[in-house]
């Protein structure tokens, strides 16, 4: 490999690279709001639990 | 205000495939620069990339002029998400730079060459707007000062690609100038390829950015209601 080929295949490497690392933080962000809207359905089923005599709102469709 | 993201697939969708192909037909099909040599591979990332990064921070600007405009707070976090992926892009625009200067100049930067010193500047001015933004405590104050920031930063944008066209240039080259564009109809069809995957790739990250923004506030305003 030249020289110049090295250089070319570094620039290209960084962009793949860059692109890739964006993937892997917003893949952990995502496990992260998972794991609050999880937390979030445990918390309003807990609190449906405590009040079994109201009526339970309809969700809105989105 | 919508949580789907209808968007941001499709043009993902057309980012890997424009992207592929475009690399593709650099290595397989473009000729060789005559004066540079091989080395000139590097512009069809790099002006691409740098192009991506002017039109992230002129959406940017563009979103914040909206808010300015209609006092519409969902234009903040548009204008923060574009600067967010304009940053990102300025990034990837200075290391590919320093890259292809190290081969063709033998340096990694030249302080001489205005373009390169003006997008510097550019790239520092929007880096300081998560300095501003987080300095100041949410709401419509944080939001207004934040767009009057990011429509300042964008006069720059014709300043720096213009600059080496008004003011000439040592080092760094113009391809696109008065007379025409200076490259072969297959280089031009290679860069026009990957331009176009750099922008949809820009902007399938800009929607998925923005989309994960507004679920994170929904989520805080849906916590602060059951707390």
């Amino acid at each position: 490999m030249t020289t110049s080929e090295k250089y070319v295949t570094a620039a290209y490497l960084v962009v793949l690279a860059v692109v890739l690392l964006y993937v892997v933080i917003y893949s952990f962000k995502m496990a992260r709001l998972s794991q609050e809207i999880a937390e979030l359905a445990e918390l309003a089923r807990a609190r449906a639990d405590r009040n079994p005599e109201r009526e339970p709102e309809q969700a809105p469709v989105a | 205000m919508s949580l789907r993201n209808r968007s941001g697939p499709a043009l993902a969708v057309c980012a890997f495939a424009l992207l592929l192909g475009g690399i593709a037909l650099v290595f397989w099909w473009a000729p060789t620069d005559a004066d540079q040599g091989f080395s000139q591979k590097i512009f069809y990332i790099h002006v691409p990339v740098a192009l991506t990064a002017y039109a992230c921070f002129a959406w940017g600007a563009w979103k914040a002029l909206r808010l300015l405009w209609t006092g519409n707070e969902r234009h903040d976090l548009e204008s923060y998400t574009a600067i967010h992926m304009g940053t990102i892009f300025g990034v990837l625009t200075l290391v590919t730079g320093a890259i292809w200067a190290r081969i063709s100049w033998g340096v990694w930067w030249s302080w001489g060459e205005r373009q390169l010193v003006v997008f510097l500047i550019l790239f520092l001015f929007y880096s300081a707007y998560f300095m501003l933004r987080y300095s100041i405590d949410p709401g419509p104050r944080r939001a207004r000062t934040s767009a009057v920031y990011a429509l300042f930063g964008v006069v720059l944008i014709p300043i720096s690609f213009l600059a080496i066209r008004i003011l000439g240039t040592l080092l760094h080259p113009a391809v696109f100038t008065r007379d025409g564009v200076g490259m072969t109809g297959s280089m031009f069809v290679t860069f026009l390829v990957v331009l176009a995957g750099m922008l949809c790739l820009g902007f399938a990250l800009y929607h998925t950015e923005l989309a994960g923004k507004r679920l994170d506030a929904r989520l805080r305003e849906l916590r602060r209601a059951l707390a």
